[in-house]
Order: structure tokens, then C-alpha cells, then sequence
């Protein structure tokens, strides 16, 4: 990842900020500059909540190369608490034991390291709740 | 009138046994657990670091002070393993809190006293005005050289202390440190593991300079340990706490909430912040608290604060300290610890 768009995705990866539609109320994630909903282009910024619950998740054997030390890991599809669905990394459990359903909640991780002299790339990650 | 409005701790879920260090050194485990008084230790998971434990440490901190980040004027991470050389953590964690633009930060580093180092400067500024609220932390995923004595003690943690003067939960009523030129534990420039020199780390490094801060503030508040209900020490293992406290007159009863380091390891940066913040989740309010950290170096900082009506209310706003260390633990082989802590030498 490039520094310039590691810094641009900042506000979404490290405070997971929104854009509130202020004539329908829809929710986007990341912002968008028209709601898909109304067409409406005014929003307001608001932060997502850390809870949800786990709608869907694969488990990985076969990464892409930056991150072959971490297989098996899961990624899941996340229903946050208010209806909007994040993509995650879900960590700190046995994939096996993971059910769709079942409570998760974000904390703050280190997503990649742009090898051994780039930058450290930092964003959300779910755990078990 | 200064003090802590709002704390936290992050504590990684990882374990390892000290049984399972030893084994894989030929070492004898019962040897360590009774010298030392450890059982175990904390293990950073790969993706974690000083910073991811900082922001989640200071996340719980400023929901329990229930302020606006963006209020926050200073940032300081104290730690001996800042993820970069070059490029501070605070601008990671400060941005994480939604703290940027306007906030001070700069990275501290002094062995295990950076974290309390810190607190000091983020009260410091509270107190003269110059910002309305300031955070300081104490974080670090330690490293041991493998089948050194360090790594049996060498853990991970985080602890984090926002300060303002008004909805105090612990004023602090007395500070004090104790620093001299002393030898006894080193990284240099572009080393992974520390050096340490043995034995000269306890009397002349460790006690001196632990009993020389807890003795200047005790004489500056006009205390003894009996005005206090709780005492917290720097704690590279659990023996040491415990004989610097019955040292200067406290009862085991006054040590042990706050003695963490039989269970979690030595965070270093973290242990005595970390340690606070298990005596702040059960602390009444009038409580006395001395803290007294240490940082090879060598220094040692010290703080007596006292429990206000508000430090219950706010309790249970985020999750407590033992809690994280006593529950929910994930324990791990010695492999698959050395492959997290890049103790492995891989190809390419």
C-alpha cells in the first residue's frame, strides 16, 4: 500500500468515520459524495459503533504473499450495530470455531507492514466479543 | 487541582507459561516461579504493537472521561519499542482518537520508566494551563533475548491516563522522581534484543532508585505507608514489588491489587501505569494511592494520588484490568511464540 493512499483512507481504517446522509439518514461506508439511497450529496460525519455481528466469513490457507505467516485466518463480513456491513480480518480466536451469528467487535490492528523499511499500515480488525 | 480524568489498560490475550520457556532451554522452570514469582506472561499477537495497544488503552480512557477527543492537547506514548525509529507513535494513537490537528506529541523513552514519564509531562501541562486535557501512556510488547532470564518476565501491555482539572476520578496530590546515571540495562542503536548486567540491576539499580522516589515523596506529603490503601511498584517480576513495598512499610494486602507481573509478565513502560489502573477499578473514593515506577538507566518516578466521589461512577465504562488478565486467555507453544515475536530466522 502507498503511503499517499494509506494516508487518504485514514479517517475509515483508524476512526471507521461515515457520512450520515442528512436528507434520508442512509448511512455509507467509506463516504460517498452521492447517497445511493436519495441522490442527496449533503452528509454528516459520524462514527461507526465498535459491535456487530458475523453475517458471513471464509478461512484463508492460501494468502497472498504479505501475509503467508497468518494463514489460517478468517475474513468475514460484519453487520455493525445500525445495519452497515464492514469486510474484516477477524483475529484472536480458532477460525474453525467461528459461527455466522456470533458477536464480534472491532480493535485497532496493524493490517500490513510494507516490507522491511515501508510504512506500518494500521486499521480495524474484529475479535470475538 | 490536577489529576487522572479518565483510564484504561489493553492487555493482549496471548500466554505462554514460563513451563514452556523452560522446557524448550533445558532451564528449570520451579526455580523461576519460586525466584521470581512468575507463572506466566503476556504475548502480543502478530498485528499487534505498541501503537495498536496504545489506541485501545486510550480509547477505554477517554470513554471513561466521557470528553471530546478533539479537546485533547497533548499525546505522549512512553515505550522502549516504539514501532518506528523514526516517526512517532503518538501521531498514530493522537489520530486514532480523533485528537489531530491541534495536539502536542513527541515519543518518550526511558527503559520502563517512559510511561510514567509521560504522565508526568501530560499533568505537568494540565496543571500550568497551557492545554485543557492531556494524555500520557505507558506501552510495550518487550523483547528477551531467547533462553535469556528476560524472557521469561518479557510481556506486552498497555496504559493510559488522560488528565484535566475538572470530573477528577484521581487527584494527584503529590509527585516526586529519583534519577541518577546507572547502567544496568541497555539497547543499543540497531541491537533487537537488550543487555542487561545481572545482578547489578536489583540493589543498586532497582531498590535504590525505587526506595529513593517512594522515600522523597512520602517525605514531601508528610506520609507513611500506613495513610495509604494502595501501593503500586514497578514490576519486572513479582518478587521485587513485593520486597521494595515491605521495604518501606506496606502490608502485602496494600501491594498485591495492583501486583500484575506473576501473571502478565513485565510490561515494562506499561507495568506500574498498568498496575494503576487495576487499583483505580476497585479503588474507593478518599483512597490513597502511591505509584512509583522505575526505568533502567536508571529512575524512578513517583505520584500519590487520591480517589475522588466520581472514580466509581466510571468504574465499569470500559473494561477493567484484571478481568482482561484473568479471562479469555489463549495459551501458546514455544514455536508458535517464536514465530510471533520474529524470533525465527526466515529466508528471504
Amino acid at each position: 500500500m502507498f503511503s499517499s493512499r494509506y494516508w487518504r483512507e485514514i479517517p475509515q481504517r483508524y476512526r471507521m468515520e461515515a457520512a450520515k446522509c442528512s436528507g434520508c439518514g442512509h448511512v455509507s461506508f467509506p463516504p460517498r459524495l452521492i447517497c445511493p439511497k436519495c441522490k442527496g450529496r449533503k452528509f454528516e460525519k459520524v462514527r461507526l459503533p465498535d459491535q456487530g455481528k458475523i453475517l458471513t466469513y471464509t478461512v484463508i490457507h492460501v494468502p497472498a504473499t504479505p501475509f503467508k505467516d497468518e494463514v489460517p485466518f478468517a475474513i468475514a463480513v460484519v453487520e455493525l450495530d445500525g445495519g452497515v456491513r464492514i469486510t474484516s480480518q477477524v483475529v484472536d480466536c480458532d477460525p474453525s470455531t467461528l459461527t455466522i451469528g456470533q458477536r464480534v467487535r472491532t480493535e485497532f490492528r496493524k493490517l500490513q507492514e510494507i516490507g522491511d523499511a515501508g510504512i506500518l499500515c494500521y486499521g480495524y480488525k474484529c475479535v470475538p466479543a | 487541582m490536577v489529576g487522572v480524568i479518565g483510564y484504561g489498560a489493553y492487555i493482549p490475550r496471548y500466554r505462554i507459561r514460563v513451563e514452556e520457556i523452560a522446557k524448550t532451554w533445558g532451564a528449570d522452570a520451579p526455580s523461576y516461579k519460586r525466584g521470581l514469582l512468575l507463572k506466566e506472561k503476556s504475548v502480543p499477537a502478530p498485528d499487534q504493537d505498541t501503537i495498536t495497544m496504545s489506541v485501545e488503552a486510550s480509547r477505554y480512557a477517554v470513554r471513561r472521561a466521557g470528553i471530546d477527543s478533539a479537546r485533547i492537547g497533548a499525546v505522549y506514548v512512553g515505550s522502549e519499542s516504539h514501532p518506528y525509529a523514526v516517526k512517532p507513535s503518538g501521531t498514530v494513537l493522537a489520530e486514532a482518537l480523533g485528537a489531530t490537528p491541534q495536539a502536542h506529541t513527541a515519543d518518550f523513552e526511558f527503559a520502563c520508566k517512559a510511561g510514567s514519564e509521560g504522565m508526568f509531562v501530560a499533568m505537568g501541562l494540565v496543571q500550568a494551563g497551557l492545554v485543557e486535557y492531556a494524555l500520557g501512556v505507558g506501552a510495550d510488547t518487550s523483547q528477551g533475548a531467547p533462553g535469556d532470564a528476560l524472557e521469561y518476565s518479557a510481556s506486552a501491555g498497555a496504559g493510559a491516563f488522560l488528565f484535566g482539572r475538572e470530573k477528577i476520578l484521581a487527584e494527584v496530590e503529590e509527585t516526586d522522581t529519583f534519577m541518577t546515571d546507572t547502567p544496568d540495562f541497555w539497547r543499543r542503536e540497531h541491537q533487537f534484543y537488550p543487555e542487561h548486567a545481572g545482578r547489578f540491576t536489583g540493589e543498586p539499580a532497582y531498590f535504590k532508585h525505587t526506595l529513593g522516589a517512594a522515600k522523597g515523596i512520602l517525605k514531601k506529603a508528610g506520609a507513611t505507608a500506613k495513610d495509604f490503601a494502595f501501593a503500586v511498584f514497578h514490576q519486572p517480576n513479582g518478587k521485587f514489588p513485593l520486597k521494595v513495598g515491605e521495604m518501606l512499610g506496606f502490608t502485602k494486602q496494600q501491594v498485591e491489587t495492583g501486583l500484575l507481573s506473576p501473571t502478565l509478565g513485565n510490561t515494562y513502560s506499561g507495568a506500574s501505569p498498568i498496575g494503576l489502573t487495576a487499583i483505580l477499578d476497585v479503588a474507593k473514593p478518599g483512597d490513597r494511592i502511591l505509584m512509583v515506577s522505575y526505568g533502567s538507566g536508571a529512575g524512578s518516578d513517583a505520584f500519590i494520588f487520591r480517589a475522588t466521589d466520581l472514580l466509581p461512577k466510571v468504574q465499569n465504562l470500559a473494561p477493567k484490568t484484571r478481568p482482561q488478565l484473568d479471562d479469555n486467555k489463549f495459551y501458546l507453544d514455544y514455536g508458535t511464540y517464536a514465530k510471533f515475536r520474529g524470533k525465527i530466522r526466515k529466508a528471504g
